[in-house]
């Protein structure tokens, strides 16, 4: 087999990068342990009636576990060993998040994305109480406190009525720079059920942010259930192209030709290959989609964008360059994944031949205009 | 008979009714066929009227194609000069809730392709349908159906019960592997869950899109569980599900083989050279890039010549005329998909004629 073997003499330590660069994945989490699963440090934006309840009942999800999640991680917590602040979980202190990450990778726009934020649990007046709260503690903890950051509006995505809710609370607010998803939803994405999410989120200017992971109580194969944590990381693709499928085939972005969906955290080297399938099989079966106008593809490359971690790393490398070409370098946004085990260095995580516009436009300039952020 | 022309991994043949397998059940399962009012089994994944089903130019006056080999013969296997076919039967039968109904009308499709096609007309191969209900069952009608050598792979669907890598399918494998049958898995579901890992779809264009990654996902288990390491003759192809998605798709697989590997140890080669040695796929419906002028990146990215088999998927609509090669395809490399490949894949197809009965082979049957 040949192995292409990184030559690094060329590459710039991270911390020496002089040019700034967008992370549209970032990792928050609330300090402190809690009880129930909901941490102590959210309780001052949860009424008493919550916090009363989880330390009753906890958090419930579409999955066995009271605590943690459905497979056994490859390292405690998914994250990086020397990711753990003194005494704390990672992603839970902003000064060390700044001196680890933010300020020796010149992170100029970080996109927050809380993952235990509430979103897919069983009850969904409790998934609508933390998300709430999650939202609240973001702008209070981090990005009042720091510039660079913009926070994603965690909503209860399996109730529509009380998402919309939470996302006109947000709109117009500077703070928060994206509507935030799970990809594992107990329906897909497409459905008229989450359409209400999607035109609140359009109406106030948000992207849709569809990060891996989540609670919808169905397996990861279309099999049932996969025995190992690898399967369910590769297949976080496959879950994705699913809700793409859906979205694009039940008319979302016909009827709202301005909404912005980013995938996050799922690849993106497999976009061009789901882009041929569908156009080829929507030319002959698209009588039974009137609502389509265009090509599956199109609405691909109009409406959605891909973050890169965990970037594919083909051999040769230059594969990859050729995948985004098919894809477009307009679709991809950088992100590191801080603070989780697989996070993608920003020195190191693209090593392919790239134009300055093109390293421009993946590392900051299309996270720019995708946030609309300065 | 010396192989000349392309074989063709992946033709249909349609059960016109239920009635035509009716001599080929046992009295009991008969009987409770026609006192208990069961109706067709064609399942969702090809409605029988969907565009996709069968090609306009192929359907005969009720809308049916490949209802008889002298029909796909004329339509699939001459228009091409086709050597062999090798037919892939999607009656229902695996999607019936009980094991035994499942296991009588798996033994039935079997032998009615056995009388009613491969009899009929000598280039015809077929695969095994097997009761995916019940691994033990289906170990049963391998051992039963193997011993004609007319029969050259064992058939699965995309969605099962479990997922493909699990070790309570391991004995079919050794079966497969024991009498030198390809397991090929073809896109479709018994429907025991949703298609995709985010619930049921509205369209059946989302089915069957959703096809190719629901066959990935069947691909990582079969890496992850080990099923090439403990089955060191064993060769899997995939039908009818894409191949474009390949590339990226071991892209993903391998780094995560590299950063997860502690959890899976017994995968101790990398899984791209895992599927290149061990896994097969068919190339319609191809799902290259609209230029022509892109395809052979593509497949420099598939980075093998030996993987793809040719195959046209009649009667299913996935190209028109007689364009089952894609255009852009070097030449080179089309010939070795046409017949160089599946030769190699299926061992059996490489022997003659007339050793091909059971009484020649002198393999007892297992029935």
């Amino acid at each position: 087999m040949n192995v292409d073997v990184l030559n690094r003499s060329g590459m710039q330590p991270a911390a020496a990068s002089k040019v700034g660069i967008a992370d549209c994945d970032v990792h928050p989490r609330p300090t402190g342990a809690g009880i129930g699963g909901v941490s102590k440090s959210l309780y001052p934006y949860l009424s008493k009636r919550w916090q009363e309840h989880v330390e009753a009942y906890g958090v419930l999800y579409r999955q066995p576990w009271e605590k943690g999640s459905a497979y056994v991680k490859g390292q405690p917590q998914a994250c990086r060993r020397d990711a753990w602040p003194p005494g704390g979980m990672p992603g839970s202190d902003l000064a060390f998040m700044q001196a680890q990450h933010l300020d020796p990778n010149n992170v100029v726009l970080g996109i927050l994305n809380p993952l235990t934020s509430g979103q897919g649990a069983q009850n969904p007046e409790l998934s609508a109480a933390i998300t709430h709260a999650t939202n609240e503690w973001q702008v209070a903890e981090w990005t009042s406190r720091d510039t660079r950051l913009r926070a994603s509006v965690v909503v209860p995505y399996e109730d529509a009525v009380a998402s919309v809710k939470e996302i006109e609370l947000r709109a117009g607010d500077p703070n928060f720079a994206q509507v935030l998803l799970l990809s594992r939803t107990a329906e897909p994405l497409g459905q008229r059920r989450y359409w209400p999410i999607y035109e609140a989120a359009a109406a106030a200017g948000l992207p849709v942010g569809v990060h891996a992971f989540g609670y919808g109580g169905w397996p990861i194969t279309g099999s049932g259930w996969a025995s190992y944590y690898l399967e369910e990381m590769v297949g976080h693709a496959q879950a994705q192209q699913a809700l793409l499928i859906s979205m694009i085939f039940e008319g979302v972005f016909e009827r709202l030709p301005s909404l912005k969906v980013v995938m996050i955290e799922a690849g993106l080297a497999w976009g061009a290959s789901l882009a041929w399938r569908m156009d080829r099989q929507w030319a002959k079966l698209r009588a039974e989609t009137p609502h389509l106008k265009l090509k599956p593809s199109e609405y691909l490359r109009r409406n959605v964008w891909f973050t890169t971690q965990p970037i594919e790393e083909p051999e040769p490398r230059e594969h990859l360059a050729e995948a985004i070409e098919w894809l477009g370098w307009d679709r991809v946004l950088f992100a590191t994944d801080y603070p989780h085990w697989d996070y993608d260095d920003p020195a190191q995580a693209l090593p392919i031949q790239m134009t300055e516009a093109q390293r421009r436009a993946v590392f900051l300039e299309n996270a720019r205009a995708v946030y609309r952020v300065g | 008979m010396p192989v000349t022309g392309p074989i063709d991994c992946d033709v249909h043949p349609t059960v016109p009714n239920l009635a035509a397998l009716h001599p080929y059940l046992d009295d009991l399962w008969r009987e409770t066929v026609v006192r208990r009012g069961l109706d067709e089994l064609n399942t969702i994944s090809y409605p029988s009227r969907s565009p996709l089903t069968v090609r306009a130019d192929w359907r005969d006056d009720a809308g049916k194609a490949a209802t008889s080999a002298a029909t796909l013969a004329e339509q699939a296997l001459a228009p091409f000069g086709t050597s062999h076919a090798i037919l892939n039967c999607l009656y229902g039968a695996q999607s019936l809730f009980s094991e035994d109904l499942g296991a009588a009308f798996a033994r039935a499709i079997n032998d009615w392709i056995a009388r009613e096609w491969l009899d009929r007309d000598p280039r015809l191969r077929a695969s095994i349908i097997v009761p995916m209900q019940n691994v033990e069952l289906a170990v049963d009608e391998v051992n039963r159906v193997a011993p004609d050598h007319r029969f050259v792979q064992v058939m699965l669907l995309a969605g099962a019960e479990l997922p493909l890598g699990k070790r309570q399918w391991w004995p079919l494998y050794a079966a497969a592997e024991r009498h030198g049958l390809p397991v090929g898995i073809h896109a479709g579901s018994t429907y025991r869950h949703p298609v995709t890992p985010v619930g049921w779809p509205s369209y059946y264009t989302e089915d069957y899109v959703n096809q190719a990654p629901a066959i990935q996902t069947q691909l990582t288990s079969m890496v992850a569980e080990g099923v090439f390491a403990r089955h060191p003759n064993l060769t899997v192809v995939l039908m009818e599900s894409g191949v474009t998605w390949l590339p990226a798709y071991l892209w993903r697989l391998t780094k995560f083989w590299k950063g997860l590997r502690s959890e899976i140890p017994w995968v101790a080669d990398p899984p791209a050279s895992i599927v290149r040695d061990r896994v097969r796929l068919t190339l319609q419906p191809f799902d290259g890039p609209p230029d022509a002028a892109a395809v052979m990146s593509v497949m420099e990215h598939i980075g093998s010549d030996d993987i793809l088999l040719f195959s046209t998927d009649y009667p299913h609509w996935q190209f028109d005329g007689l364009d089952a090669i894609p255009a852009g395809l070097d030449p080179g490399l089309a010939r070795k998909i046409m017949a160089e490949n599946p030769l190699r894949t299926y061992p059996r197809l490489q022997q003659t004629a007339h050793t091909m009965s059971p009484a020649q082979t002198g393999e007892e049957t297992a029935a």
